[in-house]
């Protein structure tokens, strides 16, 4: 199989916080790869690494076998035109309507006259479900509009990749329902690779290809959604049936609570 | 040894943030110009420039009112109102001009450039440009920073003009001042060099001062609600200060001992 992007042994650290200790995934051309892990696991942090925002400590991130974080600025923001993220709070430009915000990259890295970007604009808004808004600000829009307002300005340039971070955190079903389509259908239609980072087991479970699990620094455990279903990994099943006890611990580490409240030494 | 550790790390961290500053302004003055940032930098001219207009003004005419006020009262027991001209020209060309505009600007611009450039960041539209091969320094810093350093001159020129009509209100149409005494006394001691164009390149250096402290604060603010206040109270307090600091060693180096 062919691999968009390639995350080899890397390590990553936050001041003296160790955030990934060696993890190794690899993201399939043309697919719908989902990462989970339980909430401040780092999952957006892996997102910006891959995004060449932050630099691992060691190993390496490849996309389209090229490294990101050895290529020069130049190439780095050329290679960015290729991949685009939909980020959990749509960071649409709110000084912008809809329409200047979708049409935003394609005035900042194209030559293109406005009339066929309002044409290329109508479409991509049309693919979401959101041309009769185009006029609105974003501060008009609900989350799940603002959602998809930023989707269709991520697909705007047509990118090879698309990375979305937490796409179905805080929706209601129906706009879960709208974007658990809209990643899929988008996906297939304009031959996308597609990462998507969430917490939300059950969407993943019907639309993503391939997943991998992280908890602990670490991949705990990948494969297709029915691999995932069946694993017999005590971790992931805590994960996919959301025990509130078990190898992820309820309590955050503590001292004994006789110790803490008897002021008994251990 | 916990307080050497303490001060310590506030060094360490002051020393980084100074590189980080410096770093931004770089980027920010030597990112390869690009016509679409003309459009940008104009609408930023009048976000910091126009909209800072009023109070400006209005502080303007106050100040040069008080100041024909005061003057009179003590030049005219030497019998030196015709004086009054030169006196309330020369305190707001030199000093009050430069120094109260680029406060003022800290207060009302810089303070509105910080919190922008803050939530900005915490709602991850600074990361969205740059995800979109977009640079943030060239997209949305450099614009601010030219409009900023564009502006306060000539807001600084408009306040000192507006302080010596305000002067002429009070110490003319009011106290009785002789005008042609307030206008030609004013116009033979004034220096064009000496006088305006120091006033002018003090508020040029205060204008890269406040802009640079403004946006570099919003730019490295902690993405929270806590963080982005905080930070614009610090870019009111240490432009307040670093103009004030500056002002003296300007006022030495331009009228000081010759």
């Amino acid at each position: 199989m062919d691999y968009l992007v390639d995350v080899n042994n890397m390590t990553f650290s936050r001041g003296d916080r160790l955030i990934y200790d060696g993890i190794s995934m690899r993201v399939p051309k043309g697919k719908i790869t989902a990462v989970m892990g339980p909430s401040g696991i780092g999952k957006t942090t892996l997102l910006k690494l891959i995004g060449g925002q932050l630099e691992p400590d060691h190993g390496d991130v490849t996309f389209a076998g090229e490294s990101i974080h050895k290529m020069s600025r130049k190439a780095l923001y050329k290679t960015r035109r290729r991949m685009s993220m939909l980020f959990q709070s749509g960071a649409l430009f709110t000084d912008m309507s809809v329409y200047d915000n979708v049409a935003f990259p394609l005035r900042e890295h194209t030559n293109l006259s406005e009339s066929v970007i309002a044409t290329v604009v109508a479409l991509k808004l049309q693919s979401v479900g959101l041309r009769g808004a185009a006029k609105m600000m974003p501060s008009e829009l609900s989350g799940g509009m603002a959602r998809r307002a930023a989707l269709a300005r991520a697909i705007a340039l047509d990118p090879d990749m698309i990375m979305y971070d937490e796409p179905f955190a805080g929706q209601d079903p129906i706009s879960m329902g709208v974007l658990v389509k809209l990643i899929r259908e988008l996906n297939d239609a304009l031959n996308l690779t597609s990462i998507v980072v969430t917490h939300d087991v059950t969407e993943v479970l019907t639309i993503a290809d391939y997943i991998y699990i992280l908890a602990d620094k670490r991949v705990i455990g990948e494969g297709t959604s029915q691999q995932i279903q069946d694993s017999d990994s005590e971790l992931v099943q805590q994960f996919l049936q959301g025990k509130a006890d078990g190898p992820v611990p309820f309590h955050y580490p503590a001292e004994s609570l006789s110790s803490a409240f008897l002021g008994e030494s251990d | 040894m916990n307080w050497v550790q303490h001060i310590g790390r506030q060094t360490i961290g002051r020393v980084a943030a100074c590189g980080r500053a410096g770093v931004m302004l770089f980027g920010a003055l030597f990112a390869l110009p690009s016509f679409k940032n003309i459009p940008l930098t104009i609408r930023q001219l009048y976000v910091v420039g126009v909209q800072s207009l009023a109070i400006i003004i209005v502080s303007g005419v106050f100040i040069g009112m008080v100041m024909a006020l005061q003057g009179y009262t003590i030049l005219t027991d030497y019998g030196a109102e015709g004086s009054l001209g030169p006196m309330v020209a020369l305190s707001l060309l030199r000093e009050l001009g430069p120094v109260v505009t680029a406060l003022l600007f800290a207060g009302r611009a810089g303070s509105a450039l910080t919190a922008e450039i803050g939530l900005m960041k915490a709602t991850e539209q600074l990361s969205s440009l740059e995800m979109m091969a977009v640079d943030p320094l060239r997209r949305v810093v450099a614009p601010r920073f030219w409009a900023g350093i564009i502006a306060m001159p000539m807001l600084a020129i408009i306040f000192s003009a507006v302080g010596i009509l305000g002067g002429h209100l009070v110490g003319v149409d009011w106290l009785g001042v002789d005008a042609g005494s307030y206008w030609s006394i004013m116009q033979s001691t004034v220096d064009w060099d000496k006088d305006v164009i120091n006033g002018v390149i003090k508020s040029l250096v205060f204008a890269l001062v406040v802009t640079w402290i403004a946006i570099f604060k919003g730019y490295d603010s902690i993405p929270t609600s806590e963080g982005i206040s905080q930070a614009t109270t610090q870019t009111v307090v240490f432009s307040s200060l670093a103009v004030l600091g500056l002002d003296f060693v300007l006022t030495a180096l331009m009228f000081g001992i010759e």
